[in-house]
């Protein structure tokens, strides 16, 4: 059997409040296999984002696992964690979070620099990327000069510039127009085409039908999953 | 990876340049005040041990009249206390190596048509030694010339220029002066000895045999009387014991009871010139710290900025460590930017600070030193403070928790 690349189980998150502690995620059970291609959907709140940010290995987990790639994320030292994000994972944010000060080009080449690349290799990287997302023209600029569509088009370049095997986007389009979250979209399509896995989250129907499997969240759980198969039901149970 | 992480630490001082200005600022002040505080304290330091090795060493004056209470008893009118066989009685001292006895007048110099005032000495030949007073042209007078005051005399270098121009120390040797209207030869050319710890210059004076000094220049004085004594002994160690020495011989010899008052005094030249050493020492120390104080001032300013900067990138960092940066990555960055901070702002202030020092040299001839030991210290210190003050902003930027960070507004 294949492993999986995302193996979440009996996954629990609460948020330290104030308040006391205010329960987030309630036991999500998730396989992702690789060259999956994932939508997940869910009303405001019931902690899509949250369930991203953990496998993205930005925040982590109160209660359960999560096994990236046959790694436990739990055990490993900080500087393992880096590295994952560096390599491991390309993350698309739904506000872009492009460095304001920092060229389009830099801002792509920017997680080569954590990964040790040589410059001008860095910047062939960056340049060959920026291309691919069709901004070539644009390298110099910055990215208050460009539409938001394009800064997530960078976003994404920079993302795939230390050529991770997974993909993870909160709410891509979400600050976008429809013809652009089609452009956004045809880009994601193509990079699962290549092999790519991918987990998005969105709040419409017709951007989640891209994906060959859409999940469901409610109230911190996973109410709905098309691709869940037997294999992975089962091993969630385990 | 170093050389991108320079790089961005250099974009993000031009990022805000009137803040990184103002950081800087602080830094630039405090360098520039320690290298110059440093340079003129070092100089002083330097022309107080320039004077003394002038003077000579292990030295002790002896004067006439009573010892000088408050000031205000001089003994000038009075007839000198001591005389040549006082001085003949000390040299037989233990620890004694050399007695000069001195006289001291002024005169007027003439030759052709230049003339000059002058100080004139007239003591014995052992005064040279004593005073490590050496020629740099001619030969020095001997004891028989003060035996039978010969009319012979060596010039000082600022004599010599006035007299017979720049330069001319051989010129000068053999040529007959007028010293009050009697003609004297030039015997020798005194090497130059620069100021004393007052500033006097030691090169306007004429040496001149004490006999000689005493029949022929300065004329009705008690026959073999002087004002001054001078005593070199062997060596530091028996300083305080020739002291004692001197001190008994004359009581002895003047008939001077115990507690009465002396006629005399005995003074350590050495130590009153090892405490103007050290009064410079500690001067120059002083101004050092008061300088540091700035560069502390300086220091903390960088922290405060590096604080504010820390805080408004806060998205920048959690940014950063989304897309794979390691701890101490971010912490490296920021602790770049501060060191960058104080090692910019401490070039600047070498810079001021040299030439500062150098202005204060010209304009007020006071001697300066800058040692590159001084910049050296400057430039550490400041490296050292970017990285002590910068250390704590900086940690605190590489602690934060990538998506608070990326959640901060
Ligand atoms: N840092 C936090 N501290 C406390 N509570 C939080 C925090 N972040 C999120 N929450 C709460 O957790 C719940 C889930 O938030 P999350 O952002 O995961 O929702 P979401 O499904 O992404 O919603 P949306 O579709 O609006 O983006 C929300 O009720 C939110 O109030
Ligand atoms: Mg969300």
């Amino acid at each position: 059997m294949q492993q999986p690349v995302i193996s979440v189980k009996h996954l629990y998150k609460a948020y330290r409040t104030s308040a006391g502690d205010f329960p987030v995620l309630k036991d999500v059970n998730l396989q992702v296999l690789r060259g999956d291609y994932v939508a997940i959907m869910g009303p405001s709140g019931s902690g899509k984002s949250t369930f991203m940010n953990i496998l993205g290995c930005l925040d982590m987990p109160t209660a359960g696992s999560y096994v990236l790639d046959g790694y436990a994320v739990a055990t490993m030292p900080a500087d393992q964690v880096a590295k994952v994000r560096n390599q491991t994972i390309g993350f698309v944010f739904q506000g872009f979070n492009l460095l304001a000060r920092a060229s389009l080009l830099d801002n792509v080449a920017l997680p080569l620099v954590y990964a040790g690349v040589s410059k001008e290799e860095r910047h062939a990287r960056a340049r060959v990327l920026l291309e691919k997302v069709g901004l070539n023209k644009h390298m110099h600029s910055h990215p208050n000069q460009i539409s938001g569509g394009q800064q997530q088009r960078v976003a994404i370049a920079r993302a795939l510039v230390n050529q991770p095997r997974l993909i993870l986007a909160d709410e891509p389009t979400g600050n976008l127009d429809s013809t652009t979250s089609e452009e956004i979209m045809a880009i994601f399509d193509c990079l699962n085409q290549e092999g790519i896995t991918i987990v998005l989250v969105t709040h419409e129907t017709d951007i989640a039908e891209h994906a060959k499997r859409q999940v469901r969240f409610l109230d911190g759980k996973i109410v709905q999953d098309t691709g869940a198969s037997a294999s992975s039901a089962e091993n969630a149970n385990v | 990876m170093f050389s991108a992480m320079l790089g961005e630490a250099w974009h993000a001082m031009g990022a805000n340049r009137l803040r990184t200005f103002l950081t800087m600022l602080g830094m630039v002040i405090g360098v520039s005040a320690v290298v110059l505080m440093m340079a003129i304290g070092q100089g002083a330091e330097a022309s107080v041990k320039r004077s003394i090795s002038a003077m000579g060493s292990h030295l002790f004056v002896v004067l006439s009249g009573p010892p000088r209470m408050g000031g205000a008893r001089t003994a000038t009118g009075n007839a000198p206390s001591l005389n040549v066989r006082d001085a003949n009685a000390m040299s037989e001292l233990y620890g004694v190596v050399g007695v000069a006895p001195v006289t001291m007048g002024k005169g007027q110099i003439v030759y052709a048509s230049n003339n000059w005032n002058t100080d004139i000495i007239g003591t014995t030949p052992e005064y040279m030694d004593i005073r490590g007073w050496r020629l740099s042209a001619g030969y020095p007078f001997s004891s028989s010339d003060t035996r039978s005051a010969t009319r012979v005399a060596l010039l000082g270098k600022t004599v010599v220029q006035n007299l017979f121009g720049e330069d001319a120390d051989i010129d000068a040797v053999g040529k007959t002066i007028r010293i009050n209207q009697r003609p004297f030869v030039v015997l020798g050319v005194l090497e130059s000895k620069g100021q004393t710890l007052d500033g006097r210059d030691q090169d306007d004076t004429i040496i001149v045999p004490l006999t000689t000094a005493q029949r022929k220049l300065f004329g009705n004085q008690l026959p073999g009387t002087v004002r001054q004594i001078m005593v070199q002994a062997e060596s530091d160690s028996v300083m305080g014991m020739v002291e004692e020495a001197l001190n008994s011989l004359l009581n002895q010899r003047h008939n001077i009871r115990e507690g009465a008052d002396s006629d005399f005094s005995v003074r350590n030249l050495t130590a009153i010139a090892n405490s103007a050493a050290e009064t410079a020492r500690t001067m120059s120390l002083l101004l050092g710290a008061i300088a540091s104080v700035s560069l502390l001032v300086g220091g903390i300013g960088i922290m405060n900025i590096m604080l504010v900067s820390v805080t408004e990138r806060t998205r920048e960092i959690g940014i950063r460590m989304a897309i794979g940066a390691r701890e101490r990555d971010i912490l490296l960055q920021f602790l770049l930017e501060a060191i960058m901070i104080s090692i910019v702002g401490c070039l600047i202030g070498i810079l001021i600070g040299v030439s500062g020092a150098i202005l204060v040299s010209v304009f007020t001839q006071a001697e300066v030193i800058i040692s590159s030991a001084s910049v050296l210290i400057a430039f550490s210190v400041a490296a050292s403070i970017g990285v002590f003050f910068g250390f704590y902003p900086a940690r605190k930027a590489a602690r934060l928790n990538p998506i608070e960070a990326l959640r901060y507004q």
